[in-house]
């Protein structure tokens, strides 16, 4: 994967992005807590990104020269956990352990605890701070890396998230690509019910950012959006997606009782049912 | 010792310490629009290309210096201590939760900044940074120590937080003293027997004229400059209770959580003895001269005899 993803296919992408779902009600059930919703909205997204575009490398996972994937919405570490498996980072058993003392799969991803994690999330909106830190340095030493952050939509209320903004258009810093995961729920409610966040893209295309706004679970759209963000090298670039929160399990679409509450007995059988 | 008695405000060492760092390559420097007043500004002049400006936006700044260090960099992000902690959580969960090595620089730290007021004059810094698990907190007394705790930090593994003053004070050290001193050690300036005053920052060279008053009147005191918080040096405090019997503290700071705080609970852990401190009261500051708050807020000489007087009575 050094030499950017594992080259997958769009089915490819679409059986690797369903195995991960599977995992991800697996090990919020065993863990019977945790958060499906945003995991799931997530995930076509982090499919894409670990199979065409990552240059990373699981037999050296603190590689120097590798990019960087910061997950700022921290709680949708399943979604996480669950690629990092499919590539060989953790193992079924480091799954189902998820947020057990001592696990390796942390409540919220942590740099600290999990080989492949760049980043230790869990309080919203400081993700794209740290991005910024990463591709200054990688400016700084001249190398190719980029760095992949991804957002919520309402973790973007966070003021520290605009100070990143303006930030990486002022320091220009076209190796800096940051993935909105726009499935308009948060913990409490709808987000239009909470503070809406309104026109995102153009929002960010008056920070200065190029953006490009995408159906987050069409895989082809994604994946060339994914393509265009890494290749745009002339400042910070976006992309929305417009996701499903609780993509692929009926009961948990759109639904923000599901945002932070993991499937029971019966409900996972469904679930698992509706994944094949 | 003898002081030499002019020197600058221990902001400008922090400043000359991050130039006689800059041959490390890992090093940068980061600032939130206040570089004129941590002194990075230098750094800035002479590394352009090393020093990245943040804007007024200090929350960011924090995370920014993160990512570099996660990328094998050593950042410096300094500004005003107030502004630092606007930032607070950034530093706890960003920066010291994930153990990467970012050094905060607040200058303007306490009451002893004067004029601006009460919204620039931290009094509680050094207890909040002193609360985050392994973070080291330090406060020189001058600029000459300063510049070498700086220098010292490129080599310290782990979150700092340092504190400089904005003002001028008298020197403690000379070139020669001043390469004696360690992170994490604090310094005995001068022994006696009779009481202990254990100080940092600006109330250093406080605390040592308030020991020549007292020996006027016959009173042996023992000077310390403890000019790192956390970890705290406890076998010096020991061995201070051992050969004095009481104990004076005197910061420019909240008594509550800081250089008093921390005594306090080595005390209250370990051995009994007499403490009196002398520091802010839970109150807040006010637009004035230094000279003339630092005596409406009891931070004077005259506070810490007093103080050292009460504690030598109470053994």
């Amino acid at each position: 994967m050094r030499n950017g993803g594992m080259s997958l296919d769009l089915q490819a992408l679409h059986d690797l992005a369903r195995r991960c779902r599977v995992n991800i009600v697996r090990m919020t059930h065993a863990a019977n807590s945790g958060h499906p919703g945003g995991s799931l909205s997530a995930i076509d997204l982090l499919a894409a990104l670990y199979g065409t575009r990552m240059k990373i490398d699981p037999n050296d996972p603190n590689w120097y020269d590798r990019d960087r994937f910061i997950m700022s919405k921290g709680h949708a570490s399943p979604a996480v956990y669950s690629i990092l498996h499919e590539i060989g980072y953790l193992s079924e058993s480091d799954l189902m352990s998820f947020r057990e003392l001592g696990s390796v799969c942390q409540g919220h991803v942590d740099m600290k605890w999990t080989d492949g994690v760049d980043f230790s999330a869990g309080s919203l909106g400081m993700g794209l701070s740290f991005g910024l830190g990463c591709a200054l340095a990688a400016r700084m030493d001249d190398s190719e890396r980029n760095v992949w952050v991804m957002l919520g939509d309402g973790e973007i209320q966070e003021g520290e998230v605009w100070e990143a903004f303006m930030a990486a258009d002022f320091h220009a810093l076209g190796n800096l690509n940051v993935i909105i995961d726009r499935n308009r729920i948060q913990n409490d409610d709808f987000v239009h019910l909470q503070m809406e966040v309104g026109d995102v893209a153009a929002k960010l295309s008056s920070f200065g950012w190029s953006v490009k706004e995408i159906d987050g679970h069409s895989m082809k759209e994604i994946v060339d959006a994914l393509q265009w963000a890494e290749t745009h090298n002339s400042g910070p670039a976006a992309i929305v997606a417009n996701t499903v929160k609780g993509k692929g399990v009926s009961f948990m679409e759109n639904n923000p009782s599901f945002h932070g509450k993991a499937p029971n007995d019966e409900e996972l059988a469904l679930a698992l049912e509706e994944l094949g | 010792m003898s002081a030499p008695s002019s020197g600058g405000a221990s902001r400008d060492g922090y400043g000359k310490g991050l130039l006689r760092i800059a041959s490390d390559p890992r090093v940068v420097v980061l600032e939130a629009d206040l570089g004129k007043s941590t002194k990075s500004c230098h750094f800035r002049t002479e590394f352009p290309d090393r020093t990245f400006s943040m804007g007024i936006a200090e929350q960011n700044m924090m995370l920014v210096a993160a990512g570099m260090a996660s990328s094998g960099k050593i950042p410096f992000a300094s500004t005003f201590a107030i502004f630092t902690e606007r930032a607070f959580e950034q530093v706890r969960n960003g920066i010291a939760r994930p153990e990467i090595t970012v050094h905060i620089c607040g200058s303007h730290g306490g009451i002893h900044t004067g004029t601006d007021g009460s919204s620039a004059q931290s009094i509680e810094d050094l207890a909040i940074y002193r609360t985050i698990p392994g973070m080291a907190v330090i406060t020189p007394s001058d600029d000459l120590s300063a510049e070498e705790l700086t220098v010292q930090l490129v080599n310290h593994d782990g979150a700092t937080y340092m504190r400089t003053a904005r003002n001028k004070t008298p020197r403690i050290y000379n070139e020669e003293s001043v390469a004696q001193l360690r992170i994490g050690k604090g310094s005995l300036i001068k022994e006696g027997e009779d009481v202990c005053i254990i100080s940092c920052g600006v109330m250093v060279i406080e605390a040592l004229n308030a020991a020549e008053i007292l020996a006027a009147e016959g009173i042996s005191a023992s000077v310390v400059d403890m000019h790192t918080l956390k970890p705290l040096d406890s076998e010096l405090i020991g061995q201070q209770i051992e050969s004095c019997g009481c104990l004076v503290t005197a910061e420019d700071h909240s008594v509550i959580g800081g250089l008093g705080g921390a005594v306090s609970e080595y005390l209250a852990t370990n051995v009994s003895a007499p403490l009196e401190m002398v520091g802010v009261r839970d109150t807040f500051g006010q637009s004035g001269s230094s000279s003339d708050l630092m005596r409406t807020m009891g931070l004077t000489v005259d506070d810490i005899v007093q103080a050292a007087l009460r504690s030598i009575s109470r053994k």
